[in-house]
C-alpha cells in the first residue's frame, strides 16, 4: 500500500517541478506538462510519427536481438576460458567507457547512411554490456557445478544447456537489460547524427525550427517506454530463481 | 605485493591488442579494406602526431578538455551534496529511489535538443546535458558510500563524543571515500561520453565537432587522427581513475 | 555490605524497549539491577538474543533506557560519559589511518599535546604487541591484530570504566585465552573497572572476579558468581580445582536460558 502511494507521490512530484521549470523558464525552453501531453496526443494521431517510430523501432529490434545473441555468445566464448576472461575483461571495460559516438563515421562509411548502420550503432552499444555480463557470470560458476556435470558425463551441449544457462540467467537479464537502454540510445544517437528517418531524426528536425513542443512530446513518449521495458526486465529479473 | 610489471594475463592482453592491432594494419596495407573507408593504424598514428605537432586543433582540443573537467567537478560537487541531503532523508530517499534506479534506463541524451533551444550552441548546452548524464552516477555512489559505513564507527564517534560535522569530517567521509571516489570514476565516463556525443550531433568547436566536420568533408586523415585521440585520452584518463580506484579498495577492511 | 564509594556503576530497574515498525513494542532488557564494583572485573554470560549488547550499550551512554537510571560514579549519565572505553564486537579500527594513527586518534581530539601523545602512544602499542605494525594499515593485519588495535586506542584514554562487548568473537581458541591474559594484564596495571560481555563460559569463569548471568530475553540477572580469584591470575587459572565447578554453576544457569531461546525458535517451525 504504502509502495504505490510513494509512486504516485513520485509522479506528482516530477509533475510538480516539470511546471515549476515551466513557470521559471517560460515557453521557450519548455512546455508544460499538460500541453506535452496534449500534443504528444496530437503526434500520436499522425501518420508521420508513426512512420519514424517504425523505423526507429525496426532499428531496434534488430540491434537489440544483435546485441543480446551476440553478446551472450561472446560472453560464453570469453568467459568459459578463465585466462581468456581476465585477458579480455580490461579491453572490453576500456571498451564500455569509451565514447562510442567517436567511432560512428567509420560504421557510416562501412555500411553507409541507412538501417544497416543504424543497426550497427544500436548493436555496437548494446553487445559490450550483455558480454560483459554473461562472461564474468560463466567465469563465477562455482567450479563444483562443472564437476558435476562433468561426473554425469554430460556433452558440452548439455552442460551448457543444464546447468551452464540456468547458473547464469539472472546475470546474463542484468545485462540485457542495460543492453537494452544502451541499444536505444546508440539508435536514437545514430538517427540525431545521420538519418532522415526515426524518432532522433525527427527530435534533430524539431529543433532545427525551435520546435520544443515537439522536441519535449517524443522525449517524454521515448523515456516512457525506456522505463515501461527497464521496470519489465526488473520484474523479469527478480522472477528468475537465483 | 606483486613486483612484476605486468601480470601474466597482462602480457597475454598486450600480445593480443598487438596482434590485432598489426592484423589490421596487414589488411589495410595489402587492399582488403579500402583506404577510403579505414586508414591503417600506423597512418592513424601518423596523422594524430601531425595533429599534436602543428597544432591545428588545439582550440577544439582545449575546448573538449575544458567542457569535460567542468562538466565532471559539477557533477561531482552536486551529485555529493544532493546524495549527502538525501541520505539525510530516508522518506525522501525512498520515494525517490525508482526513479534514481531507472535514470539510465532512460536514452538522457534525448534531451540535449532542448539545451540547445535555451542556450544556444555553446558550451553551456553541451556542459548541461553532460551534467544530466553523469549527476546520478554521483548519487548513487554517495548514497552508497554513506550507507555503507559500518554503524560500529558511529557507535565509536558516539563514544568519543564527537559533534555531528566532526563526525561527517573525521569519520564518515574518509570511511565513505572510496566509494566516493567510485562515483568520481563513473561521472568523468559519462561527463566525457555526453561532451564528446554533444560536441558530435550539434556543436561550434570541439574534438566530436571536429571529427563531425571532417568527416562531412571527406577528410579522413584528420578524422581518423582525431579519433584516435579522442579514443586515446578517454582510455588513458579512464584507466588511471580505475587503478586509482582499485588502489582505494584494497585500502578497505577485509570483511572478517 | 559495600560502602556507596566503592559502587563504580549502578543500574536500577532499568528496561529496554524498542518499537518496531510494525508498530508493536519489543522488550529487549530489563528490568535490571546491578551494582559494578570499582576496580573489578565483571563477566557477563547469557543466552543470545539476552539484551546483552544493549546492557552495554546503555552503561556506556549509547542509548537511553526507556525506563530506570544509571548513575556512573555517582551521578546519572546524559550521553556518554567521561573515564568510560568501550571495545565493541565488531572491528572499529578506522581503515584509513595507521596503526598509530588510529591509537592517537582520540587523545588527538581530546586536544593532548604532541609529547604526551607520542609517550602514551608508544606504550600503548607496545603494550598491546603492535610495535611492528605501527605503520601498518588495519587492512594489512589479521582479525586478533585488529582488535588489539581498538584496544589500544581505548587504552592510551586511560578510562577508569572499560566495557568490551565479545571482543575474541571471530578468534580461534588460543589466540582468545592469550588474548585474556593481555585483557587481564591491562586490567591490572590501569586498575580500570572492567566488563566483559561473552558467550565463551570458560572466558569469563577464567577472567572475572564476578560473573553475571543473564535470562533469556527479556535479560535480566538471574545469578551472580562469586570466583573468587587473587588478582595476579592468567589462563592457567583453568586447571584450578574451583574452576570446573565455576563452569558447571555457569552453564546450569545458563543451559536452562538457552533452552528457553532456542525453545521459541522450535516451536515457531512446528504448523
Amino acid at each position: 500500500m504504502k509502495r504505490t502511494g510513494d509512486s504516485l507521490l513520485l509522479i506528482l512530484g516530477i509533475l510538480a517541478t516539470w511546471q515549476v521549470l515551466y513557470w521559471v523558464a517560460g515557453d521557450i525552453a519548455l512546455t508544460s506538462p499538460a500541453s506535452t501531453a496534449v500534443h504528444l496526443w496530437k503526434l500520436l494521431g499522425t501518420a508521420r510519427f508513426w512512420e519514424n517510430a517504425a523505423e526507429t523501432a525496426r532499428a531496434f529490434t534488430f540491434a537489440v536481438g544483435i546485441s543480446l545473441v551476440g553478446g551472450v555468445a561472446l560472453g560464453v566464448m570469453l568467459g568459459v576460458n578463465r585466462t581468456s576472461g581476465v585477458v579480455s575483461e580490461p579491453i572490453l571495460i576500456a571498451f564500455y567507457s569509451l565514447p562510442k559516438v567517436t567511432l560512428y563515421p567509420l560504421v557510416l562509411l562501412c555500411f553507409g547512411l541507412g538501417m544497416s548502420a543504424k543497426v550497427a550503432f544500436g548493436a555496437m552499444h548494446g553487445l559490450i554490456p550483455v558480454t560483459i555480463f554473461t562472461m564474468k557470470a560463466i567465469m563465477q560458476i562455482k567450479p563444483v557445478l562443472w564437476r558435476t556435470a562433468h561426473a554425469m558425463r554430460l556433452t558440452a551441449r548439455q552442460s551448457a544447456l543444464t546447468i551452464a544457462l540456468p547458473a547464469v540467467l539472472p546475470e546474463v537479464i542484468a545485462g540485457a537489460r542495460l543492453g537494452f537502454s544502451l541499444t536505444l540510445l546508440g539508435v536514437l544517437i545514430g538517427e540525431m547524427f545521420a538519418s532522415q528517418r526515426g524518432l532522433g531524426f525527427m527530435i534533430m528536425s524539431a529543433m532545427g525550427l525551435g520546435d520544443i513542443a515537439t522536441i519535449m512530446a517524443i522525449a517524454v513518449f521515448l523515456s516512457a517506454f525506456a522505463i515501461a521495458a527497464n521496470a519489465l526486465l526488473l520484474w523479469l529479473n527478480r522472477a528468475v530463481p537465483r | 605485493m606483486n613486483r612484476q610489471i605486468l601480470s601474466r594475463e597482462g602480457w597475454i592482453r598486450l600480445a593480443v591488442i598487438v596482434a590485432f592491432t598489426a592484423a589490421f594494419e596487414a589488411l589495410c596495407r595489402f587492399g582488403f579494406i579500402p583506404s577510403t573507408v579505414v586508414l591503417p593504424p600506423t597512418d592513424m598514428a601518423a596523422s594524430l602526431w601531425h595533429i599534436l605537432r602543428t597544432g591545428e586543433y588545439n582550440k577544439d582540443i582545449i575546448s573538449t578538455i575544458s567542457n569535460v573537467v567542468a562538466s565532471a567537478l559539477i557533477s561531482v560537487t552536486l551529485g555529493f551534496v544532493l546524495g549527502v541531503i538525501l541520505h539525510t532523508m530516508p522518506r525522501l530517499r525512498a520515494t525517490i529511489e525508482p526513479l534514481l534506479a531507472s535514470y539510465y534506463a532512460v536514452p538522457t541524451f534525448i534531451f540535449y535538443p532542448v539545451f540547445i533551444v535555451v542556450f544556444g550552441v555553446s558550451s553551456r548546452a553541451i556542459i548541461a546535458i553532460a551534467v544530466l548524464l553523469s549527476v546520478v552516477a554521483m548519487i548513487e555512489s554517495t548514497l552508497v558510500g554513506l550507507d555503507r559505513i559500518p554503524r560500529v564507527l558511529h557507535k565509536t564517534a558516539a563514544i568519543y563524543r564527537m559533534s555531528t560535522p566532526a563526525r561527517a569530517v573525521l569519520i564518515d567521509f574518509p570511511a565513505a571515500a572510496p566509494r566516493l571516489f567510485t562515483g568520481i570514476k563513473l561521472a568523468f565516463a559519462y561527463a566525457f561520453i555526453g561532451v564528446i556525443a554533444s560536441e558530435f550531433i550539434l556543436s561550434a568547436q570541439g574534438i566530436g565537432y571536429a571529427i563531425a566536420y571532417a568527416y562531412n568533408n571527406f577528410d579522413n586523415r584528420n578524422m581518423y587522427g582525431l579519433m584516435l585521440l579522442v579514443i586515446l585520452l578517454a582510455t588513458s584518463a579512464n584507466t588511471a581513475l580505475d587503478t586509482i580506484d582499485r588502489h582505494m579498495q584494497s585500502r578497505v577492511r577485509v570483511t572478517r | 555490605m559495600t560502602e556507596p564509594e566503592s559502587i563504580h556503576a549502578r543500574l536500577t530497574g532499568v528496561t529496554r524497549v524498542f518499537e518496531l515498525s510494525s508498530g508493536a513494542t519489543l522488550r529487549a532488557l530489563g528490568p535490571i539491577d546491578l551494582d559494578i564494583r570499582r576496580g573489578e572485573f565483571f563477566g557477563v554470560v547469557g543466552p543470545s538474543g539476552c539484551g546483552k549488547s544493549t546492557l552495554l550499550d546503555i552503561l556506556a551512554g549509547l542509548s537511553r533506557p526507556t525506563e530506570g537510571s544509571v548513575l556512573f560514579e555517582d551521578k546519572p549519565i546524559k550521553g556518554v560519559p567521561d573515564g568510560v572505553g568501550v571495545v565493541f564486537q565488531e572491528d572499529a579500527s578506522f581503515a584509513w589511518l595507521t596503526v598509530q594513527d588510529n591509537v592517537a586518534f582520540g587523545l588527538r581530539r581530546a586536544g593532548f599535546d604532541a609529547a604526551e601523545i607520542e609517550r602514551r602512544v608508544e606504550y600503548a602499542v607496545g603494550f598491546m604487541g603492535l610495535r611492528d605494525f605501527a605503520n601498518a594499515y588495519p587492512s594489512q593485519l589479521s582479525g586478533g591484530m585488529r582488535q588489539r588495535v581498538c584496544i589500544a586506542r581505548t587504552l592510551v584514554l586511560r578510562p577508569r570504566l572499560i566495557l568490551l562487548d565479545e571482543p575474541f568473537g571471530a578468534l580461534d581458541q588460543q589466540t582468545r585465552l592469550l588474548m585474556g591474559e593481555e585483557l587481564l594484564r591491562l586490567w591490572r596495571e590501569t586498575g580500570a573497572t572492567v566488563m566483559l560481555i561473552t558467550h565463551a563460559l570458560d572466558e569469563a569463569a577464567m577472567l572475572s572476579d564476578r560473573v553475571g548471568v543473564m535470562s533469556a530475553r527479556p535479560g535480566r540477572f538471574i545469578d551472580f558468581i562469586e570466583t573468587a580469584w587473587p588478582r595476579e591470575r592468567d589462563s592457567r587459572i583453568i586447571s584450578d580445582p574451583r574452576f570446573g565447578a565455576i563452569t558447571s554453576r555457569l552453564w546450569d544457569n545458563l543451559r536452562v536460558e538457552s533452552l528457553k531461546t532456542m525453545g521459541t525458535t522450535i516451536q515457531k517451525a512446528s504448523p
